[in-house]
């Protein structure tokens, strides 16, 4: 379910230069007890913001007011591992409206977007920028524009575009979700099952 | 005709209709579901004020949070007790089957759709679970998906998605002595990486691979979520047919016939185009072990743990990290490590063959004495065929403790967690931080080398007792 549309968002951002970020570290498993979407921002990356001794650790840069923003700026294969979707909306109900990779894991990337988070995949060099301006300078702001498909880095005017297909893409700029375009489609569906040829499969 | 991978014929068949420059909406045969990603979607439906449209095409079970002991007993846990009442509610409300706790047919959603003949070729399945890819093993489209898509299906029995790339990977040859499949698709990642497969849906091909049994290419399947590939599959042949023939919820009788000629036909067509292609020889491959955080940073058992050198300069901070995590140092060797605990069990390791495997190992020796070691079958019918040939008592004898079907300490969701800063050897499929408990340290491996660690109390290479 799409939380929120989606259009332009200028921010400061939260670096985390960290590869093969997985959905363990995201939300651990031990946090996906609830039986609602809501809730999950508190155990965001739980045990990086706290040792197992819920000492919070002040070198975490969640845990750092210098770091503030509704950009969360990852290294490389950001969300791989599982499937729960708890992950997006931890990073959602945190505060987060964008993630800046230079490469996701497919299932976090679907999981975002159906919820509204958008995921933007810029170049390796671009992210090594972002990243560089960000250890100059900890306010600096990006700004993505999801209809021009673009994101810059506002004090160096240093832009990229990115992918998103234009289904997507709609869907966000409109807060609409793949539930209301499958209902859409449902006599479509009943005639493909009814075309079906092999009786176990029906 | 244009050639076909088996891949493309499957999505093909399922296909309702395309998005104009958008995802394709593909029809799914079989939807499982389990209690920790499902209840937000069932919520989601009610709030929409919809129903769930073919309750007969989806199959429940409970087994991430639910205990490996007492099954018989209310849960203990509050919040694990609701999510399971909460997935009977939603079940019994929409009138869909479920296999819960004590149920015969209870188990791992990954262990029991293919042991009750739910998975079938040329099907589309999906769950709430990344280790759906598990299925594939049987030549079809399985993988998982996040709530929202189950929400889309619970709704539609349709999901929409982006057409993967396809790869092909080739296995040939005969496995050295004490290698299993676990070892294979270890290796496999450790060649690949964590994320090589990403948007890539993968078939496995090969004289290796058309040897091994089904629960062998399950495992294999099962593990290509870890190189980040959306699933992967092999094509059924007479070991897949034979395996399907009279189970549960196979197609029986004349159906079965009818069956077999549809399954016949799933192949990839020989000049059929694949964008990427790996080779791989069996006799290459030896007994794996992971040193690291991810399912890629594996070596043979009999290998040392890379110098910071050999790794590539983009990779050296996670790599140093991981180490730093695992309380390990670039260049040792893994054999000798003592460890603190043995975890055998999952969709990766669970079944009847890898009881059978750990048992005839540990057949008349003795657990070593300061490990703890946890064996959960991955479903009640597991359990059963292990009592019923025996292997209970060969385990107890040798000192083992088992448990219930459940997911248990491959996720740690329930109380069966390793400790901070303790080192176990699991048949599972994830060595993360914290996966096994928060600061646990995963070394991932087959059941072979889990039982050689168990009564040695150290990393052991499976052919050194032998």
């Amino acid at each position: 379910m799409v939380k929120e549309k989606f259009t332009t968002l200028v921010s400061t951002c939260i670096p985390l230069r960290i590869d093969n970020i997985d959905t363990d570290q995201i939300i651990p498993a031990r946090f996906l007890k609830a039986t609602s979407r809501e809730g999950y921002g508190n155990n965001l990356f739980r045990d990086w913001r706290f040792s197992s001794e819920n000492v919070l650790n002040r070198d975490f840069v969640l845990n750092n007011p210098d770091f503030k923003g509704r950009i969360l700026v990852v290294g490389k294969n950001f969300g791989c591992g599982s499937s729960r979707e708890h992950a997006a909306w931890a990073i959602f109900d945190y505060g987060f409206r964008v993630v800046v990779s230079s490469f996701f894991a497919d299932i976090f990337k679907n999981n975002a977007l159906n919820i509204g988070l958008l995921p933007v995949q810029v170049s390796p060099s671009f992210l090594t920028k972002i990243f560089n301006q960000i250890a100059e300078d900890h306010k600096i702001q990006l700004k993505i524009e999801l209809n021009a498909q673009e994101i810059m880095i506002l004090k160096t005017g240093e832009r990229e575009s990115f992918e998103i297909n234009q289904y997507k893409k709609n869907c966000l700029l409109n807060g609409f979700d793949d539930i209301d375009y499958l209902l859409n489609i449902k006599e479509k569906i009943i005639e493909f099952e009814n075309r079906k040829q092999y009786i176990w499969l029906k | 005709m244009t050639a076909k991978t088996l891949f493309d014929k499957i999505w093909e068949a399922h296909l309702v209709t395309e998005v104009k420059e958008g995802p394709c909406v593909l029809y799914i045969d079989r939807h499982l579901i389990h209690e920790v990603t499902s209840p937000q979607a069932f919520a989601g439906l009610e709030k929409r004020g919809l129903g769930v449209f073919r309750p007969r095409k989806i199959f429940a079970t409970a087994d991430h949070n639910v205990p490996t002991k007492d099954q018989h007993l209310p849960i203990r846990e509050e919040l694990s007790r609701n999510q399971v009442a909460k997935l009977t509610e939603n079940c019994q409300y929409h009138g869909i089957s479920l296999f819960g706790l004590n149920h015969p047919y209870h188990g791992i959603v990954h262990v029991i759709g293919p042991e009750l003949g739910i998975t079938q070729p040329g099907m589309t399945i999906v769950c709430g679970d990344s280790h759906t890819s598990t299925h594939g093993a049987f030549g079809c489209l399985a993988f998982g998906i996040g709530t929202s898509e189950v929400e889309m299906v619970l709704a539609t029995q349709c999901i929409m998605q982006q057409r993967p790339k396809t790869m092909r990977i080739t296995i040939d040859g005969k496995l050295n002595k004490g290698v299993t499949s676990k070892d294979i698709i270890l290796y496999i990642i450790s060649q690949l990486s964590a994320s090589g497969g990403t948007g890539y849906f993968v078939e496995y091909t090969g004289s290796t691979i058309r040897d091994l049994s089904m629960e062998a290419r399950m495992t294999i399947c099962n593990m290509s979520i870890e190189m980040g590939a959306r699933g992967g599959l092999i094509a059924p042949d007479e070991i897949t047919y034979d395996y399907l023939k009279d189970r549960e919820f196979a197609p029986g009788g004349k159906d079965f016939e009818k069956a077999l000629e549809f399954w016949k036909s799933l192949k990839t067509d020989s000049e059929a185009n694949f964008d990427r292609r790996h080779f791989f020889n069996a006799e290459e491959i030896e007994p794996m072990i992971t040193y690291g955080t991810n399912p890629g940073m594996g070596i043979r058992v009999n290998g040392r743990i890379p110098l910071l050198k050999h790794i590539p300069e983009e990779n050296k901070e996670s790599f140093s990290n991981a180490l730093k995590y695992m309380g390990l140092k670039p260049g040792m060797k893994m054999k000798g490590k003592k460890i603190d605990y043995v975890f055998v069990g999952s969709c990766t390791n669970g079944r009847i063959e890898d009881l059978r495997l750990f048992a005839d190992y540990v057949k008349g020796r003795k657990k070593a004495g300061d490990v703890t070691v946890w064996i959960v079958p991955g479903s009640k019918r597991v359990e059963n065929q292990a009592r019923k040939e025996g292997l209970y008592e060969i385990l107890e004898q040798a000192g083992f403790d088992l448990r219930q079907p459940g997911c248990s300490a491959c996720l740690a969701m329930n109380e069966d967690k390793v400790p901070a800063g303790k080192y176990a050897v699991s048949t599972s499929n994830r060595n993360f931080e914290g996966r096994q408990g928060p600061g646990a340290r995963t070394f991932l491996a087959s059941p072979l080398m889990a039982a050689a660690a168990s009564i040695t109390g150290v990393i052991t290479a499976p052919g050194d007792l032998l």
